[in-house]
């Protein structure tokens, strides 16, 4: 309990001094996401514990990559930031507005404020619509009345994300775009209200390695030229560098390591973090003659998460009578650079 | 007389047909495979990867237009084989494929265990306990825990049920496994502990292996040689140590380019345009239109010329 309530503070000691651009756009604290397993529809069968305690702060025009494996929480941190789960403890509070706090109206509000990129652009879009239509939703919803105001901004947003000409793509349904053009769609309709924060879901993970970087690109020249905040969520810590300040790696619903991409990549601290980086294979022939030192098993389950910290099973260093026992609170080994693991007590 | 190259595939060419016309998905393709070696196959979705593993076992569906070329399996070409005696004696037995997504095949209502044992009872005629102790033992070589033979498919997570169905290949002890996207539904470290389980299987058991992959990076675990397929051809084959190092094929070499890579700061960069469709694909090289180094012979469709031991497709080395 003591390392629960001293992980809380220092997540968020770290995060207010962190970014010397002034006050955060989004605060995340201490949140927590649970669902309840029911048995037969209503008996309590105790909890998913999908985030476990993760505090992070961001500033306007930053960009965060949140790694993980599937299952870390990661989809589950998202959802509530775009206000889709509601948190079980904890608060999101986005310019200095509780998530919790906000009505109908100001949830309106709130959803132009931040874009969500979808991971799948093709399940993603309704098929039934074309680009145009697909465009015009959000401005529809969010009360832009007149169809030559939501047009000039449909344009706007097309060129931005780069489909010209734009008058051929209009009439387009999503079957007859590429996967490539699709995304361009899903980013396009995420940018055109304009928002301060876009959420990317594994943005690239679905697109051919040769369309990836276009797409990546393209939301590095997006977040540049609006000034927006991006979370990042991906799997795959190679494309992390091209795209993010920050890096904050997620392991069984809790934060293990964040840090300056650079520092955290150059020198990773948490077990499972320099785990992902001994997994992650860059094209080398050289690969084909070694076996890659990564610890064997699997992410635990978060119904009945392990006692103390959640990789020990796992961990090839870990201390006796301490990491089975007691969650360790985040060390700051160097400025800005927290890890979560008693190696570094 | 056995032919001292395991597999060789000549003019290989799968056609489907749809509404809109003949696909031609896989189209010409010529290739080796040796003893104890692993081909990856890397292109984009829709060049025609898939396809062309299942021209290889025959694994078609009702829509074929055209199935021809030669599949030749130690000497012998079996594309002239009847079907029964092919599903007999090939396929599974000697050939034997993890189709993608593999993990999701797995019959529900069956015990993992008796999955893994039933080719063994129907290829070799072995009894069920016999079969199950072979299972038993392909368990143990592709790192699944003992007594989950007795689970079912819901009960095991992704990465378990990716090595049960690799069991489920390897269990006949075939001469050739082919590998469809092994790993890329997996996380990254269910990935590399299953390219190390791989490597280990080929050492010890000494068979051969397609890998059909678009991950590139993770191909390079497994790879003795490459292959990359740019919509339904083969534009080149070369051993793995020098196509990472140099690949020679424009397009070989703007794919290299296009992976990420974590240990690199360079920025990776992107191909412009889309690949044509396979429909009425372009005459001449297929490739022209998005390539940065074409020319006027690239009007002409390219043969595949031989450089240094290493075949390409492009008028560049002629």
């Amino acid at each position: 309990m003591t390392a629960r309530s001293e992980r809380r503070q220092t997540g968020a000691g770290g995060g207010n001094g962190k970014n010397g651009r002034g006050e955060a756009l989004l605060a995340i604290r201490d949140l927590r996401v649970w669902f309840e397993l029911r048995r037969f529809g209503f008996g309590h069968a105790g909890y998913v514990r999908a985030v476990d305690g993760v505090s992070f702060d961001l500033a306007y025009g930053e960009t965060i990559a949140i790694v993980g494996e599937s299952g870390c929480g990661k989809s589950s941190l998202m959802k509530t930031i775009l206000g889709i789960n509601r948190p079980t403890k904890g608060d999101v509070v986005f310019e200095k507005r509780r998530l919790n706090d906000l009505g109908g109206r100001e949830m309106q509000w709130y959803r132009t404020q931040v874009g969500y990129v979808q991971q799948d652009p093709y399940g993603a879009l309704p098929p039934f619509m074309n680009v145009s239509r697909i465009l015009q939703e959000p401005l529809i919803i969010a009360g832009v009345r007149s169809e030559k105001e939501r047009l000039r901004r449909l344009h706007k947003v097309l060129e931005e994300v780069k489909m010209s000409p734009v008058e051929e793509f209009l009439p387009k349904f999503p079957h007859m775009l590429s996967g490539g053009q699709q995304q361009r769609v899903v980013i396009a309709r995420a940018m055109v209200m304009e928002p301060k924060l876009l959420v990317a879901d594994e943005p690239v993970s679905m697109l051919d390695a040769s369309v990836r970087v276009e797409i990546l690109r393209l939301l590095r020249g997006l977040q540049a030229s609006h000034n927006l905040a991006v979370i990042y969520i991906t799997h795959d810590l190679s494309t992390v560098r091209y795209f993010s300040e920050r890096i904050m790696v997620m392991y069984a619903g809790q934060m293990v390591e964040q840090g300056k991409v650079n520092d955290l990549l150059g020198s990773p601290k948490h077990p499972y973090t320099r785990a992902l980086i001994e997994a992650t294979s860059d094209p080398d022939a050289a690969n084909a003659a070694t076996f890659r030192d990564v610890p064997p098993g699997e992410p635990p389950s978060l119904v009945k998460p392990p006692a103390g910290c959640r990789f020990h099973p796992r961990c090839p260093h870990q201390i006796e009578n301490l990491c089975d026992q007691e969650v360790s609170p985040d060390f700051e080994v160097a400025p800005q650079h927290l890890v979560a693991c008693w190696l570094y007590r | 007389m056995p032919d001292e190259i395991l597999l060789r595939i000549e003019k290989l060419l799968l056609h489907f047909r749809t509404g809109k016309g003949i696909v031609q998905a896989v189209d010409g393709v010529d290739f080796t495979l040796d003893y104890n070696e692993a081909v990856v196959i890397i292109g984009e979705s829709g060049c025609g990867k898939t396809s062309m593993a299942r021209a290889i076992l025959r694994l078609l569906p009702r829509n074929v237009h055209a199935h021809t070329g030669k599949v030749i399996l130690t000497g012998a070409n079996v594309m002239q084989l009847p079907e029964e005696d092919f599903r007999q004696k090939i396929r599974w037995a000697r050939m034997a494929m993890v189709p993608q997504a593999a993990m999701n095949a797995l019959n529900p209502v069956l015990r993992v265990g008796d999955q893994v044992a039933e080719p063994t009872m129907f290829h070799q005629g072995a009894s069920k306990a016999v079969a199950l102790e072979r299972a038993r033992q392909m368990f143990q070589l592709v790192g699944v825990p003992d007594d989950f033979i007795n689970r079912y498919a819901f009960e095991l997570s992704g990465g378990m049920r990716q090595r049960v169905a690799l069991a489920m290949a390897l269990v006949t002890t075939p001469d050739l496994i082919i590998l469809d996207e092994p790993t890329s539904a997996l996380d990254v470290l269910t990935q590399a502990n299953i390219m190390n389980q791989l490597k280990r299987i080929k050492q010890s058991m000494g068979m051969s292996f397609i890998l059909i992959t678009h991950d590139i990076a993770t191909s390079s675990e497994l790879a003795d040689r490459v292959a990359v397929m740019y919509a339904g051809q083969i534009v080149e084959v070369g051993d793995a140590f020098r196509f990472f190092r140099e690949p020679l094929h424009p397009y070989s070499y703007k794919l290299m380019a296009s992976v990420p890579r974590l240990r690199e700061t360079k920025d990776p960069e992107f191909i412009t345009g889309q690949p044509p469709s396979l429909i009425n694909p372009p005459t001449g090289c297929r490739f022209a239109a998005r390539c940065h180094r074409h020319f006027v012979r690239c009007a002409e469709e390219p043969p595949t010329f031989k450089v240094e031991g290493r075949l390409v497709k492009c008028w560049l080395y002629e």
